[in-house]
């Protein structure tokens, strides 16, 4: 049997990480506590190199929105003692463009087979949108949409593709039977 | 009616509730761990208020930044204040918003385009 190898292990994350320009990646448990705690690791990391508010803002907020809906959606959430809320995923935040002047955030989360669809056909409603459809089913779903126990107001997909202008892009890979995982990109570019 | 005051933290607006002076105020960030119960208090406090409001009321919004839950709060919020001006009371809604947050004057626009009530729009 071949020994554990740590140094290579760790080595070979550190070479992922770097040869991707990840500068954050997390496995496990995403919780209210840990939301706060990454998006003021990424505010202090943009403050320190002085970048423009509005890229600040937008991935603060899409950091934020993504964040919740691993928190919320993913399919073992499970509710904390203190009434909040964790569900796994992971999460994972980098630089790209030719100069690594943008951003994109990615995360990735098991969820039932039986849930693919409705999610699928949601995600593709909200890429064959333009601006002006999104604005409007951004308010429909404002004003028709409930929130859950959860506290989830199904705006934070339609949300983030407003806030980005870029499309989502997601895929779901077969894990067996009963499970697959949910990955998306999200794109914060300069323009 | 008992005015509420909260104090904000990173994740959660300050927040005034003030019947004697008309005064209904939300400042700060809002995204918070339960959305639901952060604002029950204020959802009881404001459906209290409007069957007795105040000859004049004026609502603040100062907010740096919302989530996509609060969003709809905060809609639930200008919709109450609606049918107080829909039944001829005077009510004002402010909507403050950063020099430099396009996306937060934005919002408000778009709130205004949903509710019909007088507003103003300060940039600061």
């Amino acid at each position: 049997m071949k020994k554990f190898d740590y140094k290579e292990l760790v080595y070979s994350f550190h070479k992922e990480m770097l040869g991707n320009n990840f500068t954050l990646v997390y496995e496990g448990e995403i919780t209210h506590q840990i939301t706060k705690a990454f998006t003021s690791l990424a505010e202090n990391k943009m403050d320190s190199y002085s970048e423009d508010t509005n890229m600040k803002k937008k991935v603060f907020h899409v950091m934020v929105e993504c964040l919740q809906n691993l928190s919320k959606h993913a399919e073992d959430v499970k509710i904390l003692k203190n009434k909040g809320y964790a569900g796994n995923g992971i999460f994972i935040i980098g630089r790209v463009g030719p100069d690594n002047e943008d951003y994109h955030i990615l995360t990735g989360n098991v969820i039932d087979n039986s849930s693919v669809p409705e999610l699928e056909a949601f995600l593709d409603n909200i890429n064959n949108l333009d601006r002006d459809g999104l604005k409007e089913l951004y308010k429909k779903q404002m004003l028709e949409g409930t929130l859950s126990e959860k506290g989830g107001a199904g705006l934070g997909l339609i949300d983030i593709a407003r806030k980005t202008g870029e499309k989502l892009d997601y895929s779901f890979i077969k894990i067996d039977e009963k499970k697959s995982f949910y990955t998306l990109r999200t794109k914060i570019s300069r323009k | 009616m008992k005015p509420i005051k909260i104090r904000g933290t990173e994740d959660t607006p300050d927040v005034i509730l003030d019947a004697t002076k008309g005064l209904i105020e939300f400042s700060g960030r809002s995204l918070p761990e339960d959305v639901l119960s952060f604002y029950a208090p204020v959802l009881r406090w404001l459906e209290d208020y409007i069957k007795s409001p105040n000859s004049r009321s004026e609502v603040i919004f100062k907010l740096d930044y919302f989530n996509t839950a609060s969003s709809k709060i905060i809609l639930d919020i200008l919709i109450y204040f609606e049918h107080l001006s829909n039944e001829g009371k005077d009510v004002i809604v402010k909507w403050f918003y950063h020099k430099d947050d396009e996306d937060m004057a934005d919002a408000g626009v778009e709130y205004f385009e949903i509710v019909n009530i007088p507003y103003e729009m300060h940039s600061y």
